[in-house]
């Protein structure tokens, strides 16, 4: 199992979905038994996903879809329908 | 077109400026309309998208900006904003008082756009998009290694930014700086 300091330190690469298997377990055991790392991942867990909601909150100008649809077409890249 | 929502978002984090992001994404349909061909079916369309949109970022107008020296960066230390807003009694937060609430979008979305360009970039790409670090490398042509190391350090510079447009708003006056020493504990 690994320590705080470890487990801390894998903090970012965990949330990332980056860490090998074994590293992995390690984590997680750690996690089950010490409260305060858990609170620190939670707590990170929060903020990423308050980033990632945030940071896509834009409108879009109006006009612009329609401006990319003039140009390329209503299939243009994305609603699956496309032919080569 | 499902995309297209998301690569405007991401364009505006990119430019910061909403008539260059429109461009951005025009440009972005226009060489990925051109580049079909080099699509390969069954691979992640999105994906392919957001690189082309980073390319044409990076070649278009990282010309037009004035480049940021990556030492302007200051080191900020681990835990930034754990350590001063989340108070050793995380788990009486209320309801109404979680991080989604402490931060108004406008200041998330400034706390990014303040990243120097080498920074902004993996850290949008990675929490805003989750894109994997395999991804993110082949997209900014730079190596996994120093995808994490960028993403290591813009992380913590987002959190002082956000930290310091809190403290503008009196939010430190409430929740002091309290220095839990979890690593050392």
């Amino acid at each position: 199992m690994a320590d705080c300091n470890e487990t801390l330190r894998e903090l970012e690469t965990f949330l990332d979905g980056e860490l090998t298997d074994d590293t992995l377990l390690g984590i997680r055991a750690h996690l089950g038994t010490c409260q305060d790392c858990l609170q620190a991942f939670d707590f990170h867990a929060e903020l990423r996903t308050v980033i990632s909601a945030k940071c896509q909150s834009d409108e879009m100008p109006p006009g612009l879809l329609e401006k990319i649809q003039a140009c390329f077409g209503d299939d243009a890249l994305g609603t699956g329908e496309h032919t080569h | 077109m499902q995309y297209a929502p998301q690569l405007y978002s991401g364009a505006l984090r990119m430019t910061r400026s909403k008539s260059d992001a429109e461009d951005l994404v025009q440009e972005t349909y226009l060489r990925a309309y051109r580049g079909y061909a080099g699509f390969t079916d069954g691979t992640n369309l999105r994906a392919w998208l957001f690189r082309i949109l980073t390319n044409t970022f990076i070649n278009t107008y990282r010309a037009k900006q004035r480049r940021v020296q990556e030492t302007e960066l200051d080191d900020v230390e681990d835990l930034y904003l754990y350590r001063r807003i989340s108070n050793v009694d995380v788990a009486s937060r209320s309801a109404e008082d979680t991080l989604f609430d402490l931060f108004p979008d406008d200041e998330v979305k400034a706390a990014l756009e303040s990243l120097p360009e080498s920074f902004r970039l993996p850290v949008l790409l990675a929490d805003v998009e989750e894109f994997s670090y395999k991804e993110i490398a082949e997209m900014l042509d730079i190596p996994i290694g120093t995808v994490m190391s960028r993403l290591h350090r813009g992380r913590k510079a987002m959190q002082k930014a956000l930290l310091d447009f809190a403290s503008d708003r009196g939010l430190l006056a409430r929740t002091p700086d309290v220095g839990t020493n979890l690593i050392d504990g």
